[in-house]
């Protein structure tokens, strides 16, 4: 359509001068030639090699059919990447740019993926516009993102509605699964990994009182301290304090003297990692004496960056580690090093698992087809990816394993390796 | 207990105080609010903290990267927001509107250079000490000091100097100065330059305080160094100081006694119940028509 009225416009303007009576005809007649460039064009000009959708073609791309060429799949990506929130996104494409390279080329001549990003900033409207463009402008095959629960709640039900698969890279709300059957994560949620960090900190420093402070104005935090709080009461521990704050916050004080008057043997903190960092080094310089218990926010290198001497000790649970063992894990850090000069988090992990489970599904499926790429994703089993070892349940649920680990000496490290 | 939750709230107030003195000073001088104030002392203490991590300086050094790169991007803001349009006749809020033009420039351009993430700031401003039991950190102390010393400092120079007085003499009716011979673009440069600058030494003092220093925060600490100037009573200086203060104080308060949910709300009823006393602000003199 854009092309169209830009043909026109410029046909109109070098018709208008002269000849105006022959401009009507030339218009139409444009109009005619743009009509039929526009359906061999197949929708928006994006600089992507463009798949051609022929015919009515509303369930993605057909080109993958012919048996001949590889299948080329355009993939949406819907991050924050302007804001205050855009570390996030930004750590995100890192992951999914990676992992679009390594597959490209692991799969030369069977597979071809091309993603088009789309910024929300953080906002549920442009998530839901991104979502929008994404399915009816692009025609991509499946969308990746988007980043914030909040913002997966909005949007999710639109692909949900519009049958294409979306896969949440980072979303570890209570529920997410529950907006329909297009809808997929392989972010574990935290109602799994928070309770695994403080059942293991528990056996080992048998807590008496607990602390919880948590940011009140974010969907993935509140969702973490409903968890913290009710795993605290089924461990038996006695809430002393309970604190809020709110994302953007950089002034923790007041909070955090109340907590130190109330003198927990657990502090326990549910919050991006920004908010979060900032609370922990502001509790230690307060002289907080209380272990401190950290949400999935918390996974994530720029804590120690932050928060410094006073992140040692922290419990955190975790999908990715950059220290773990394993030669899978290590090849990703390297490479992720070489590339972009500092260590993966766990957004760039999940990213590029995401990409490298869609495309493999994407293979199985046989073509660039949204229906037949949400069977393939639906039945995931035992993938082997950086972030662990991922199956869906019947609800899609991921089913993983988390770590836990301590940062210990500005790094986490497996507690069960740790002495103390 | 209440002691130490004031203690924290002239701590907070104290940063509110420093920035508000940026907006106090062009306000005064330009009858404008300079809404790119917030992110111009970010990007100065970004700046400051990825060379000090770059070449593995000291504080101080940092501190005059913050101040001249402050400084360098408020005659950038006079040049290209404030002055053409000063030139013309142009509607009274129209400098308003392209400071915030240019203040979303700062944002988008510290993403492109510096990442969205916080930066941590790699120096210290000594540790803590022990007052009555309480533990007060020093850097805290440092900006106290800073926010009244500086205040003490412009408020004497305003005053007592020559260019205090070009200052004080344009603020009143720029036409009229121009007339007596005083060059009062001149003036006006030299008066951003110098509230930008202060931005940098504040910037990098709440880093410090903070621990990290993140492009997001200039847009929040902006609006709550407006804030306080409005409270204060628009231009003055000793207002600035109190204000910052009062809404550190009930702040903190509002948070420790009440829930963080209605931080800025009770922050902001406090500021309506001042104005329906005092309308002009704290200080404010009563508005004189030009």
């Amino acid at each position: 359509m854009a092309q169209e009225r830009a043909i026109q416009r410029a046909a109109g303007r070098q018709a208008g001068g002269r000849w105006r009576r022959g401009a009507l005809f030339v218009l139409a007649a444009v109009f005619v030639l743009g009509l039929s460039l526009s359906a061999c064009g197949g929708g928006g000009a994006k600089e992507s090699s463009g798949s051609p959708a022929s015919g009515p073609a509303t369930e993605g791309q057909g080109s993958g059919g012919e048996a001949a060429g590889p299948i080329e799949a355009k993939i949406g990506a819907v991050l924050i990447l302007s804001g205050g929130a855009a570390a996030y996104g930004e750590a995100q494409r890192s992951g999914l740019e990676m992992a679009k390279d390594e597959l490209n080329e692991k799969y030369a001549g069977k597979l071809k993926l091309d993603i088009v990003y789309e910024d929300t900033g953080g906002k549920k409207e442009s998530a839901i516009n991104a979502v929008n463009k994404l399915i009816n402008e692009d025609r991509v095959v499946a969308i990746i993102g988007p980043t914030l629960s909040a913002e997966m709640f909005a949007a999710g039900p639109v692909a949900n509605e519009n049958e294409t698969p979306i896969f949440g890279i980072s979303n570890t709300a209570e529920g997410i699964n529950d907006i329909g059957p297009y809808v997929f994560r392989n972010s574990l949620p935290e109602s799994i990994a928070i309770p695994t960090a403080m059942k293991a900190a528990q056996n080992r420093y048998h807590f008496k009182t607990a602390a919880l402070i948590y940011a009140n104005n974010d969907d993935f935090s509140v969702s973490g301290y409903k968890t913290m709080k009710k795993t605290a009461e089924e461990l038996g521990l006695e809430i002393v304090a309970e604190e809020s704050f709110a994302v953007g916050d950089v002034d923790f004080s007041a909070q955090l003297t109340n907590i130190k008057k109330a003198d927990p043997d657990v502090l326990l903190i549910s919050a991006l990692y920004k908010e979060g960092a900032l609370v922990v080094k502001k509790a230690r310089e307060m002289g907080l004496r209380a272990r401190i218990l950290g949400g999935n926010g918390f996974n994530n290198p720029k804590v120690f960056e932050i928060a410094g001497d006073a992140a040692e000790g922290l419990i955190v649970a975790t999908p990715f580690s950059p220290e773990k063992n394993d030669p899978k894990v290590q090849a990703f850090v390297k490479a992720y090093e070489a590339r972009y000069g500092k260590k993966p988090d766990q957004f760039a992990a999940q990213a590029y698992d995401g990409l490298t489970i869609i495309a493999e599904s994407l293979l199985k499926a046989g073509k660039a087809d949204r229906k037949l790429l949400r069977d393939q994703l639906a039945e995931l089993k035992d993938f082997e990816g950086v972030s662990g070892k991922l199956s869906f349940d019947e609800r899609r649920n991921p089913i993983g394993e988390a770590v836990v680990v301590v940062a210990k000496g500005g790094k986490y490290v497996p507690l069960e390796s740790v002495s103390d | 207990m209440l002691f130490e939750q004031l203690l924290n709230g002239i701590t907070v107030g104290s940063t509110y105080a420093l920035i508000a003195v940026g907006y106090t000073l062009i306000f005064g001088v330009l009858g404008m609010i300079n809404m790119a104030h917030g992110q111009i002392f970010i990007f100065a203490a970004l700046t400051a903290i990825v060379t000090m991590s770059a070449f593995g300086w000291p504080l101080l050094p940092a501190f005059f990267v913050s101040v001249a790169c402050a400084a360098v991007l408020g005659a950038l803001l006079e040049a290209v927001a404030f002055r053409p349009l000063r030139k013309k006749d142009v509607p009274h809020l129209a400098p308003l509107i392209s400071t915030i033009g240019f203040a979303t420039i700062l944002d988008d351009a510290m993403i492109k250079l510096f990442g969205a993430d916080s930066r941590f700031v790699p120096g210290k401003l000594g540790g803590s000490f022990s007052v009555g039991g309480v533990d007060v950190r020093t850097v805290d102390l440092a900006i106290l000091v800073a926010a009244l010393g500086l205040m003490a400092l412009l408020h004497l120079w305003i005053q007592k100097t020559p260019f205090g007085k070009a200052i004080r003499a344009t603020s009143e009716s720029p036409e009229t100065a121009a007339i007596l011979g005083i060059p009062t673009d001149r003036v006006i440069l030299a008066t951003v330059v110098l509230a930008s600058g202060l931005g940098g030494v504040a910037g990098l003092l709440l880093g410090l305080s903070y621990g990290a220093v993140a492009p997001s925060m200039g847009v929040g600490l902006g609006f709550k160094g407006l804030a306080v100037l409005v409270l204060g009573g628009l231009g003055s200086l000793p207002g600035a100081m109190l204000g910052g203060l009062l809404l550190g104080v009930v702040e903190v308060l509002a948070v420790a006694y009440g829930s963080s949910t209605y931080r800025d709300a009770i922050a902001f009823l406090m500021i309506i119940l001042v104005f329906l006393v005092r309308p002009q602000g704290l200080f404010g003199e009563t508005p004189v028509q030009r």
